[in-house]
């Protein structure tokens, strides 16, 4: 039997941030051979998702996935992370998966391999030419996780290395709840002390009535970390997470937020719950073809009436607004434009950024994320409910990126660089 | 001025395989600031190991490793990885240390730092950031398994996927022990790599006697069997003492063939049909020919020159019949293997097998080339096998241009293994950049 040459697949570096691009090569093919690079990763709650896409080899024998298209697969064109972002459960699996890492102290194991000719199915029973791991982490060497379990608090702190002081974020997530730390340990990676804060129980539809002593607490907390300069701390919010921190911008008399980044975000909810808002205007509560819930409508129109709404004319600090234009669960380029008008009657344009996306769902996270259109959400309680939170994979991805070094230079710029912001104003 | 804010500290990548590069960069100082980024390693055996470069923040407030000027410290101009190569014991440690990392699972963690000013004390002062490097020997995937069978005491460094892949013999020096770090890089590398102990292995330290040829020639037939490795593609490599086994298997063994051999600072000088206690004896029985500098340290050099003419006691190079790799360096205190090497390739001539041969020869570089980018040791203490004395022995080389040796050797060893067991073309496969 004739041997040929083992081909020598590569990715550089091994061992990366989630949000580091990668380079993955392939060497030491026949020339112009047709092959398939495909990445398959096993996640916390055993679901197998995978990508690939079609490449053929030059007169050298080498694919570069960085420099070369792709013909086919779950990516085309030239897309260094296409492996990573357009990753999807594998045939088979459940519906409304998404992908994320809870225990953020080990990193996210990505398989990469290498295949003969331009395959779309059955990689599984395949055996690759070659394969590689990759570690894709959420915290850099050096960052500290500690518990926060104080004055009723239930989060997570996470500490870049070094003497610091360092300048500080709260890190809050969405009407999901639960304790999410993947972004504020990324955040840490960036040089921000970061406080990732439950305020929701996960699973359960939000019942309470949000207590903003509970987040102006966590807000001085992390002021009072000897490791933070107390006048350089803001507040990072997604969907939920920003109606929070839009209400603490422009209402708290305790706390002042520094700058604020907010995704996603609504600032009209003049309801007891999430509960209350679904069965006042359950009407407008759309399902598609999928019967997934598409929730936009209900949030349509946005009120004139100032006294629904965060007052957003009162806020104080620099504030930047990222949202979707495909946004199925909130129409979130409307409200931001509601808000920007606001801010605008105020005279306080100079302390507002907009970033819209076409193309780009609700759920904008840390780049080379998978993109999931619809996932569970609320699964504890009733029949599972799947939510279509839109966009779609390829402009999505596009805008998870962008944002996010839009994102970092913004509390870069307001957080580290800049001196007393009241000098600004 | 509020210049700890202003300083940001990022090493890129934060974890690298040990051979990779870094990028330290410092950005948001004030423009024309003093200041001296320092690296900071505690190592297995407890001890501290730092290095550190002088710079000056230019008209953006930055400074960049890779690119700007070191105008002093542990060394100095433009060195992407002074802070590593350049790494020495902190003042007040043990002296004649050598590193050497034994666990190859754990990474090296390199702590780096910005300080104000030019400083060269650091124990009292304050930082201005710091961050933590991650250095691996193992790239992600790469198994580790100890191998215990056949009486060989080794581990076998397997590359992640499914195989197979070509296969290195790897053996070290005078010391013994069965040291890991170059067969964890090559596995991560994509050869399956074996370590092999062939000074202290288990069945020496029970039975008293060295071991022979078939203990080589049974590793290598552990490789060849092995279903993850490709049994006609196997290579090896030694340095020091295991060159002369290398050359000796590569040139006379009926059971190993060899698609090529990497020989580091070692000799052709030994008795032809010896075995490794025979040359043991012949260098014991030269001892009277070690020299001692001023600081008592042994420069044992001279103890197989001057070269035999006598043929049973040179290894016949002009029968070798696969590529070798010979890599020396010219200020080599230990053998004298720039000597051996000429030698080595005027017999090759002779016999016309040179194109086989390689030869780097690297001027100010001593004997122990190895793996770039780990501190330097000109001289360390240590033990021989089979003697109880614990000598300081001089291994040679000026740091700078040993490590540059070092960079340049690894590269091109790498590169001579891909040739010659990943493809069989002529033409040199492409290497990625390290």
């Amino acid at each position: 039997m004739p041997y040929t040459d083992p081909p020598i697949l590569s990715v550089y570096p091994s061992r990366a941030l989630v949000d580091e691009a990668f380079k993955v090569l392939v060497e030491n093919l026949p020339p112009g051979c047709p092959v398939t690079v495909h990445s398959l990763h096993l996640s916390e709650d055993d679901n197998y998702w995978e990508a690939y896409g079609h490449y053929i080899s030059d007169h050298r024998g080498s694919v570069s996935v960085s420099e070369d298209v792709s013909f086919g697969g779950t990516y085309t064109g030239k897309e260094p992370m296409g492996l990573l972002w357009s990753l999807r459960p594998v045939p088979g699996s459940r519906q409304g998966l998404r992908l994320r890492k809870m225990n953020v102290c080990t990193p996210m194991l990505v398989n990469i391999s290498v295949h003969c000719g331009h395959l779309v199915e059955a990689f599984r029973d395949q055996t690759p030419l070659a394969s590689v791991l990759t570690e894709r982490w959420y915290m850099a060497p050096g960052v500290k996780r500690i518990d926060i379990r104080e004055r009723g608090m239930r989060g997570t702190l996470f500490i870049p290395p070094g003497p610091g002081p360092f300048p500080g974020l709260l890190d809050l997530w969405g009407g999901g709840g639960g304790l999410l730390e993947h972004r504020a340990a990324l955040l840490a990676s960036h040089g921000f002390v970061s406080l990732a804060l439950e305020y929701l129980t996960s699973g359960e539809i939000p019942t309470a009535r949000l207590d903003y002593n509970y987040f102006e607490k966590a807000f001085n907390i992390i002021q009072d970390h000897p490791l933070v300069t107390p006048d350089r701390v803001g507040i990072f919010g997604l969907s939920l997470g920003s109606f929070v921190t839009f209400n603490l911008a422009a209402k708290s008399t305790i706390i002042n937020p520094r700058c604020c980044v907010c995704i996603s975000g609504f600032h009209c909810h003049p309801y007891r719950s999430m509960g209350e808002m679904i069965q006042t205007n359950l009407n407008k509560l759309h399902v598609d073809e999928n019967n997934y819930q598409i929730w936009r409508d209900m949030s349509l129109p946005i009120p004139s009436d100032i006294s629904k709404k965060v007052d957003m004319g009162k806020i104080k600090c620099p504030l930047l607004l990222v949202c979707g234009h495909d946004d199925q669960s909130y129409p979130a380029v409307e409200l931001a434009e509601d808000i920007a008008q606001m801010v605008h009657a105020a005279g306080k344009d100079h302390l507002l950024t907009k970033v819209f996306y076409h193309g780009t769902g609700h759920m904008i996270e840390p780049p080379y994320s998978p993109h999931f259109r619809a996932t569970t959400f609320m699964a504890k309680t009733k029949p599972k409910v799947i939510l279509l939170w839109g966009g779609q994979t390829k402009p999505h991805s596009d805008a998870q990126e962008d944002s996010w070094k839009k994102i970092l230079a913004f509390l870069q710029h307001h957080l580290y660089s800049t001196p007393n912001p009241r000098a600004k104003m | 001025m509020d210049k700890k804010h202003c300083v940001k500290l990022s090493v890129q990548p934060s974890r690298a395989l040990v051979d990779e590069k870094f990028i330290v960069l410092v950005q948001n100082a004030p423009p024309g600031f003093q200041m001296t980024i320092h690296s900071l390693h505690h190592s297995e055996d407890g001890h501290s190991w730092e290095a550190f470069g002088h710079y000056t923040a230019d008209a953006t407030g930055t400074v960049n490793v890779s690119q700007d000027h070191s105008v002093g410290g542990t060394y100095s101009g433009v060195e992407p990885m002074g802070l590593l190569w350049s790494l020495r014991p902190v003042p007040g440690s043990k002296s004649w240390l050598r590193f050497r990392k034994m666990n190859v699972e754990t990474p090296m963690e390199v702590a780096i730092s910005v300080y104000q000013g030019h400083q060269t004390v650091f124990v009292d002062q304050v930082q201005l950031a710091s961050v933590v490097a991650e250095r691996w020997y193992m790239a992600p995937g790469v198994r580790r398994i100890p191998v215990t069978e056949s009486d060989l005491t080794a581990t076998l460094f397997l590359p992640p996927g499914p195989g197979p892949f070509p296969g290195v013999l790897d053996l070290w020096g005078g010391a013994g022990q069965l040291v890991e770090y170059r067969s964890a890089l090559l596995a991560s590398h994509g050869f399956a790599s074996l370590a092999l102990d062939y000074l202290t292995p288990k069945i020496t330290l029970k039975t008293g006697k060295m071991v022979k040829d078939d203990y080589f020639e049974t590793a290598y037939k552990f490789l060849q069997q092995h279903p993850k490795v490709s049994g006609c593609r196997i290579a090896m490599m030694g340095l020091s003492y295991s060159t002369s086994i290398t050359l000796k298997m590569a040139i006379y063994s009926e059971v190993m063939k060899l698609s090529c051999a990497v020989c580091t600072s070692g000799s052709h000088v030994q008795p032809v049909n010896g075995s490794v206690e025979d040359i043991f004896k012949m260098f014991h029985s030269n001892s009277e020919k070690a020299r001692f500098t001023e600081e008592k340290q042994a420069i044992y050099r001279d103890l197989l020159l001057p070269i035999p003419t006598d043929p049973g006691m040179k290894l016949d190079v002009g029968r070798l019949q696969c590529p070798l790799l010979l890599i020396v360096g010219e200020d080599d205190q230990n053998w004298a293997a720039p000597e051996f090497a000429q030698d080595i390739k005027e017999m090759m001539e002779q016999a016309g097998n040179s194109h086989l041969l390689t030869l780097l020869s690297y001027p100010n570089t001593g004997h122990l080339i190895e793996p770039p980018y780990l501190p330097h040791a000109r001289a360390s203490r240590f033990k021989s096998v089979g003697s109880n004395e614990m000598l300081v022995v001089l291994w040679g080389g000026d740091t700078v241009a040993h490590s540059r040796a070092q960079e340049d050797a690894w590269r091109k060893t790498l590169a001579f293994l891909r040739e010659n067991l990943y493809s069989r073309k002529n033409s040199i496969a492409p290497v990625r950049e390290i």
